[in-house]
């Protein structure tokens, strides 16, 4: 089993690409957390986005937030053409600072869940979903 | 060959990330829905069935993100559609001042297993779909103007009929007055036809289980039908499938309600003769 | 008013006082995304439920703000303590100015 120069390469550039995908975090995506956090520092940790590895269609994307004691969480579809997706505002009967939705991913791209805590901090969470082109069904 | 050989290692590499996720038709699966109907996904394939050993319900090829929408009532999707027919069951419309509720006084509970052993022939020899029935009931009885074979009212009206059989297990005949129909769906099943030259055992019987592109391909089974399509977002019936499936192979279509696709309704029901009714189900 | 337009919920009938239950609800909208054409390649209007809240006896459980990403026939699953009987009032606002409402009873015991 031997790979030539060519083909060794050609694998290494694969891979490479397979690992760097080009996602846009774009400047209306860059607005939309601006807009939410005021320009305020985000660190990660402290907030559990679920989301499928790979989304049968992008149509509906079971997607669930958890940022325990959070006052709010927004989500961010950072490949869509409007990058906002929702914002929870969590109300003084939570039981929990969770929620779970269906979205609309216009292709392979990270989802972030940014939290905004009761004292004016921000963490957050992101999840590549990479989104599949139909074999036929388009 | 050192070419070949870097063909095959690329090929198994977009295999694997594609794989990722996938459910794998064959492994242990099991549909339980709302906690308490468990559902069976394969059986032994029916007796006409020549080149197939076991039949396996849609279900079980798609991810199980969508799997898990089919297993509680309130997270499917169809179950909004299923309301709409609820609302037009009891709703009065044609000459007669009739609703569905005016004659079937006991609610649609009354099609119980009806879906399963559809289409059949009738009492004037003839195959007839669900959807005829209903438009049946509509024209001649409510004085009512017929639905259109697969928009939104009809669907629904065949999705909340075809609740009422799900759990029951798919029979539908095949012998007898049917048989002439049952041939000739046959011979259109095997039948290569459109730009791509495909048959619908090209995809469903040759190769299923198999990605085509990033779509994991089933046995093209219609136990679940109408069925809720994440792609579209509303109920799918067995016609429209079948009409969108020649359009993606680049054949003419024939028309929904003709006597082709009653042809093939018949003849591909009866590939999932020993499988149960899952409608109204939910796919990609 | 958007036709078809149809609140489900599902709420448990009953609660411990204090107790923290799953609700889900979903309503049937299209959810026009403002980024689709039609077949003349008109750019079909935006049309979408952009706000949905949960209050118990008047408290706020959620207060959702929602863009056209959210999928067609918006769906909602979270949880809420129930420190008391009463009532969940579910609220969904259309751009179009309608607003749907649907509410729900629990009891302790």
């Amino acid at each position: 089993m031997e790979f030539s120069r060519r083909e060794t390469i050609a694998l290494g550039l694969g891979a490479v690409a397979l690992s760097v995908m080009p996602f846009r975090v774009h400047a209306a995506t860059e607005e939309v957390i601006a807009a939410f956090t005021g320009g305020a520092d985000v660190t990660d940790g402290g907030v559990t986005l679920t989301a499928p590895e790979i989304a049968e269609n992008g149509n509906t994307v079971p997607v669930a937030v958890n940022a325990p004691g959070a006052a709010a969480i927004m989500l961010v579809a950072t490949g869509n053409p409007t990058p906002a997706v929702a914002t929870f505002n969590f109300g003084e009967l939570a039981a929990a600072q969770s929620a779970s939705t269906r979205i609309r991913l216009a292709g392979t791209q990270d989802v972030v869940a940014i939290a905004r805590m009761p004292d004016g901090t921000f963490i957050r969470a992101a999840s590549t979903v990479k989104v599949t082109i139909g074999g036929c069904g388009g | 060959m050192g070419m070949n050989l870097f063909k095959t290692t690329a090929a198994i590499a977009g295999l694997a990330l594609m794989g990722t996720g996938m459910a794998t038709a064959g492994e242990e699966s099991a549909l339980t829905i709302n906690g308490d109907l468990t559902i069976p996904t394969s059986a032994s394939a029916p007796a006409h069935l020549e080149n197939i050993d076991m039949v396996t319900s849609g279900w079980i090829y798609r991810t199980k993100e969508t799997q898990a929408l089919q297993m509680d009532d309130f997270d499917n999707p169809s179950f909004v559609f299923v309301d709409v027919a609820l609302d037009l069951w009891d709703k009065v419309d044609g000459s007669e001042g009739k609703a569905c509720s005016s004659c079937h006084e006991n609610g649609p509970e009354e099609f119980a297993g009806l879906t399963a052993s559809m289409p059949r022939i009738n009492a004037e020899g003839q195959l007839e779909t669900t959807t005829e029935l209903v438009n049946e009931c509509r024209t001649e009885r409510m004085g009512a103007e017929p639905w259109k074979y697969s928009k939104g009212k009809m669907a629904a009206m065949t999705s909340l009929i075809g609740l009422q059989s799900r759990g029951s297990v798919v029979n539908v005949a095949i012998d007898g007055a049917a048989a002439p129909y049952w041939e000739k769906g046959k011979e259109l099943y095997y039948t290569r036809v459109g730009q791509l030259d495909m048959s619908c055992s090209n995809c469903h019987e040759d190769n299923y289980d198999v990605m085509i592109r990033a779509d994991h391909l089933s046995q093209g089974q219609i136990n679940g039908f109408p069925t809720y399509r994440l792609k579209n977002a509303k109920m799918n019936t067995t016609h429209a499938r079948f009409k969108g499936c020649m359009k993606n192979i680049r054949a003419k279509p024939f028309g929904q309600g003709s006597d082709e696709f009653k042809a093939l309704e018949l003849y591909v029901a009866s590939r999932g003769n020993g499988l149960t009714v899952e409608t109204p189900s939910v796919r990609n | 008013m958007a036709s078809g337009v149809k609140p489900r919920v599902k709420v448990p009938k009953k609660a411990a006082a204090g107790e923290a239950i799953t609700i889900k609800t979903l309503i049937s909208h299209k959810m026009e995304s403002g980024q689709r054409k039609d077949k003349e390649g008109n750019v079909i209007p935006r049309s979408i439920i952009n706000r949905f809240t949960c209050a118990f006896n008047g408290k706020s459980v959620v207060d959702i703000t929602m863009e056209p990403a959210i999928s067609t026939n918006p769906y909602f699953q979270f949880d809420a303590t129930v420190p008391e009987a009463g009532e969940f009032v579910f609220t969904w606002y259309d751009d179009d100015g309608s607003v749907y409402d649907t509410k729900k009873s629990v009891a302790i015991g």
